[in-house]
C-alpha cells in the first residue's frame, strides 16, 4: 500500500510540499534516472573482478570509466536543482513481512545530489591517483575492485529513500573500510588496525540499529522509509521520550563512523591503510557518512527533547578541541590529518547539535572539506611516495622538488586554516555564524579550534616542504596520475567555497534545497575574528617552526604535556586495559574454558548416549528383523525346493493326477444331491 | 435291437480300457492307441443315444470325432518319429524335460 503510494503520488506529494516556498520545476532525466550512479560503481567492480587481471589496465580502467560516468551523471543530477528542479521519490515493494513492507528506493534531493558530487568527483580523483600511488602494488586489482564497491556502497547510502537499504550500504561501507585499512596485511600492525577500525564503527552500529528499528516502530511497524518515519513523528502520537531514545541512537551510528569522542580511537589507525583509501574513505566520503545520517533524519532531533540535541553538540565540542590539540604533536603526516578530520568532523557534529542553522552550515563544510582534505590526504601521498616515510622528520626541504604537491598542498592548507577566499574559509565562516548566533560557548571553543588548525597546517607544511631535506635518497615529483587529481582538488578547492558565498547569493543552499535560515549572512566582525584566529595560529606556527630542526622543537618545550599528546591521553592505552584486555584475555579465556568443559561436556554426553542407544537398536535390527525378513526367505525357498518334486516332467504322471481330480470332482457332484 | 445300458456298459469298459493304456503303458504308440480307444468309446456313446432319441445329429458328431482322431493320430505319430530320431526310443517315461 505504501509502496504503492511512493509509487503514484510521491512526486505530487513531494512537489506539492515544495510549491509552499518556491515552485520546483519537475526533476530532470538525470535525477530521475539516478538510481544509475550507484549501480555503475557496481559492474566496474564486477567487471574488475571477472576480467580484472586479464585487461591492459588490470582493472583499473573499469573503475575510473564507471567512477567518471557516475560523476558526470551526478552534474546532471545537479543541474536539475540548479534549475530549480524538485525532488524525485520513487521506491518499489522489495517484500513484505507481516504488515511491515519493505521497500527499495530512491530519494534524489538537493541533499542527495551535493553528496553525488562529493563521492563521485573525489572517487574519480582518487582512482586515476591510485593508478601511480599503487602501481606495482601486488594486489592492485583487488585495491581497484574494493575502491569500486566502496563507492557504489557510499552512493547507495546517500541515495536511499529507507533505513534499511541505508544500513545495507553503510555496512557494505564498513567492510571496505576494513579490507582497505588492511590491504597490507602481511604486517600485524595493519590488519590489527583493520580489526580496530571494524570493531570500533561496530560499536556504535549496533546503537544505530537499534535506532532504525525504533523509527520502524514509529510507523506502526508499517514501512521503513524516511518519509513515513518523519509523518509518524510530526502526528506527534510519538512520545517526546521515544523519539529521543531513537535520536540517541542513531546517533551512536554516527560517533563510530564518523569517529567522534568516545569512539574517536580507530580513525588514527587507520592511516595504516594507503594514502588514496585515507583519502577518500577516512576523510572525505565514509566519515562523513556519519554527518550526512543525522542530517537526512534530522527531523527525529529535533523532535527529540533538547538534551539530544546538546549532547551531539557536546560531543562534538570534546572532538573538535581534543583532536586539534592532538593533531599539534604528531610526527606521522597522516596522523596530523587524520586528527585534523576529526575535528573537521567534529565542527559539523557540534553544529548539527546546534539547529536547523547549523545543520546547513555543517553540510556546506562537509562539502567544502571534503575537497581540501582529499586534497591534502593525496598530496601526503605524494610526498610520501616520494620519500617513503610517513615522518615529517625525514622530509623537509621538498618545496623545490616537488612543485605541484607543494602549491597544492599549501592551497588545501591555507583552506583548511581557514584563509580568505579558499573554500574553508567561507565555510567555517558560516559555521562561526551559525554558532554565535545560538550558542556562545560553542562560539569560543570553535575560534580556539580554528587557531589550532591553522598552527598545526603551518606546523605540517613548514616540516614538510621548508629547511632541509633529512630524509633518504632523492625525492622527485609524483608522476602525473598522481598530479592531475592534485591540480583538479586545487582548482575545486578555489571555486566551490564560492558556491556559499553570501556575497554571491549562497546559491549552494538554493540547490541543495535546505531551508534559507536568515543566519546565512555575512557578519563582517565574525569574518574579521575568523581571519585573525587563523593568522594568529600561523603565525605561531611560523615563529615555532621556521627554523626547521629534525626534532620537533615544541617537545622540549612542552615536555610532559608532549608525552600525554604523544600518547593520545592515554585514552587507547585506557581502552587496552579497561575493555580488550578483559575481554580478549578473561573473558576470552573464561569463554574458552566454558566451551571446553561445559558445552563440550554436553554435547559429547549427548552424543555418548546416542551411541549407546543406537548400539541397542543395532542389535534388534539385526537380529530380529533381519532374522523375521531372512527367516520368510528361507521357508520359501526350502518349501519350493521340496514342491519341486511334483514338477516330475512325466507327462503321464500329470494326466493320472487329472484324472484323478476328475473322480474326486464326479464323487463330488454325484453324492451332492 | 440292443438296449441303451448295454451299450453304455460297453462304452464305459472301452473308455477305461483307453484310460489304463494313456496312464500305465510306457510305449507311445501305445498311448496313442489308447486314446484311439477312449475317442471311439465316445463314439459308442453317441451312437447308442442316437439310436434312442432316433436323430442323426449324434452320429453326425460321431463322425467329425473320426475325422479328428485321424488327423490326431497322423500328428501324434509324426511326433513319435521325431522322438525316436532324436532318442532312440520311444519310452514316453524317458520324455521328462519338462521339470525342475
Amino acid at each position: 500500500m505504501v509502496g504503492a503510494l511512493g509509487f503514484l503520488g510521491a512526486e505530487g506529494g513531494a512537489a506539492a510540499e515544495a510549491a509552499a516556498e518556491i515552485v520546483r520545476s519537475a526533476p530532470n532525466w538525470f535525477a530521475q534516472n539516478a538510481w544509475l550512479i550507484p549501480l555503475l560503481p557496481f559492474v566496474s567492480g564486477a567487471l574488475i573482478l571477472f576480467f580484472g587481471t586479464r585487461t591492459p589496465g588490470k582493472g583499473a580502467g573499469f573503475g575510473i570509466l564507471a567512477v567518471g560516468a557516475s560523476f558526470l551523471l551526478s552534474l546532471g543530477v545537479l543541474w536539475s536543482f540548479v534549475e530549480g528542479g524538485g525532488p524525485y521519490e520513487k521506491s518499489v515493494e522489495w517484500f513484505t513481512v507481516g504488515p511491515l513492507h519493505l521497500e527499495a528506493g530512491v530519494l534524489v534531493d538537493g541533499l542527495t545530489a551535493a553528496m553525488f558530487i562529493v563521492v563521485t568527483a573525489v572517487s574519480l580523483c582518487v582512482h586515476v591517483y591510485s593508478l601511480g600511488y599503487m602501481h606495482g602494488d601486488s594486489r592492485f586489482t583487488w585495491f581497484y575492485f574494493v575502491l569500486s564497491v566502496f563507492t557504489g556502497a557510499m552512493l547507495i547510502v546517500v541515495i536511499s529513500d529507507n533505513v534499511i537499504q541505508l544500513m545495507v550500504g553503510w555496512e557494505i561501507m564498513g567492510v571496505c573500510s576494513y579490507l582497505l585499512i588492511g590491504h597490507w596485511f602481511e604486517e600485524h600492525q595493519n590488519s590489527s588496525a583493520a580489526v580496530k577500525a571494524f570493531i570500533t564503527t561496530r560499536i556504535g552500529d549496533v546503537p544505530m540499529m537499534f535506532g532504525f528499528f525504533a523509527l520502524i516502530a514509529l510507523t506502526g511497524f508499517t514501512s521503513t522509509s524516511f518519509h513515513a518515519a518523519e509523518e509518524a513523528i510530526g502526528s506527534s502520537e510519538a512520545s517526546a521520550l521515544f523519539v529521543s531514545m531513537a535520536a540517541i541512537l542513531l546517533f551512536g551510528g554516527t560517533i563510530g563512523k564518523s569517529a567522534q569522542f568516545p569512539l574517536h580511537v580507530w580513525l588514527p589507525d587507520a592511516m595504516v591503510g594507503p594514502t588514496p583509501v585515507s583519502a577518500l574513505i577516512h576523510a572525505a566520503t565514509m566519515v562523513a557518512a556519519g554527518v550526512y545520517l543525522v542530517g537526512r533524519l534530522y527531523t527525529v532531533f529535533l523532535a527529540a527533547e533538547p538534551w539530544v540535541l546538546q549532547t551531539v553538540g557536546i560531543i562534538g565540542a570534546i572532538t573538535m578541541v581534543g583532536a586539534a590539540i592532538l593533531a599539534i604533536a604528531q610526527d606521522d603526516i597522516k596522523r596530523v590529518l587524520a586528527y585534523s578530520t576529526l575535528s573537521q568532523l567534529a565542527y559539523m557534529v557540534a553544529l548539527l547539535g546546534v539547529g536547523e542553522a547549523g545543520r546547513n552550515a555543517a553540510f556546506f563544510h562537509l562539502f567544502t572539506h571534503a575537497f581540501f582534505k582529499a586534497l591534502l590526504f593525496l598530496g601526503a601521498g605524494a610526498v610520501i611516495h616520494a620519500v617513503h616515510s610517513n615522518n615529517m622528520s625525514d622530509m623537509g626541504g621538498l618545496r623545490k622538488p616537488m612543485p605541484v604537491t607543494f602549491w597544492t598542498m599549501l592551497i588545501g592548507s591555507l583552506a583548511l586554516a581557514g584563509v580568505f577566499p579558499l573554500a574553508g574559509f567561507w565555510s567555517k565562516d558560516e559555521l562561526l555564524v551559525a554558532a554565535q548566533h545560538d550558542q556562545m560557548w560553542l562560539f569560543v571553543l570553535m575560534l580556539a579550534t580554528a587557531a589550532l588548525t591553522a598552527y598545526y597546517t603551518t606546523r605540517m607544511v613548514l616540516r614538510t616542504f621548508f629547511g632541509e631535506y633529512t630524509g633518504h635518497g632523492h625525492p622527485h615529483e609524483a608522476p602525473r596520475s598522481m598530479t592531475i587529481p592534485l591540480v583538479s582538488l586545487a582548482a575545486a578547492t578555489l571555486v566551490v567555497g564560492f558556491l556559499g558565498a553570501p556575497q554571491a547569493g549562497a546559491v549552494f543552499f538554493d540547490w541543495v534545497y535546505l531551508e534559507h535560515p536568515e543566519v546565512i549572512e555575512f557578519v563582517p566582525w565574525i569574518a574579521g575574528i575568523g581571519t585573525l584566529a587563523a593568522f594568529a595560529g600561523i603565525a605561531i606556527g611560523w615563529a615555532v617552526y621556521k627554523d626547521r630542526t629534525v626534532v620537533d622543537p615544541m617537545q622540549r618545550r612542552l615536555g610532559r604535556v608532549w608525552t600525554v599528546l604523544l600518547n593520545r591521553y592515554y585514552i587507547d592505552d585506557l581502552y587496552m586495559a579497561a575493555i580488550v584486555l578483559p575481554v580478549r584475555d578473561r573473558l576470552s579465556a573464561f569463554v574458552y574454558w566454558t566451551n571446553q568443559h561445559i558445552l563440550d561436556g554436553i554435547v559429547n554426553g549427548a552424543a555418548a548416549l546416542a551411541r549407546g542407544l543406537s548400539r541397542v537398536v543395532a542389535w534388534i535390527d539385526r537380529t530380529i528383523i533381519d532374522g523375521a525378513v531372512n527367516g520368510l526367505g528361507q521357508i520359501t525357498g526350502e518349501s519350493g525346493g521340496l514342491l519341486k518334486y511334483l514338477q516330475s516332467g512325466n507327462v503321464q504322471w500329470y494326466a493320472v493326477a487329472l484324472f484323478a481330480g476328475v473322480l474326486v470332482l464326479s464323487a463330488f457332484f454325484i453324492r451332492l444331491p | 435291437m440292443i438296449r441303451l445300458p448295454l451299450v453304455l456298459l460297453f462304452s464305459a469298459l472301452l473308455f477305461s480300457a483307453g484310460v489304463y493304456g494313456v496312464l500305465a503303458r510306457r510305449n507311445a504308440v501305445m498311448v496313442l492307441m489308447a486314446i484311439e480307444l477312449m475317442l471311439n468309446a465316445v463314439n459308442v456313446n453317441l451312437v447308442g443315444f442316437s439310436a434312442e432319441i432316433q436323430d442323426v445329429a449324434p452320429q453326425v458328431f460321431a463322425l467329425f470325432v473320426i475325422a479328428v482322431a485321424a488327423a490326431e493320430v497322423g500328428i501324434g505319430l509324426a511326433i513319435v518319429i521325431l522322438l525316436f530320431r532324436n532318442r532312440a526310443s520311444i519310452n514316453v517315461d524317458e520324455v521328462n524335460l519338462l521339470k525342475w
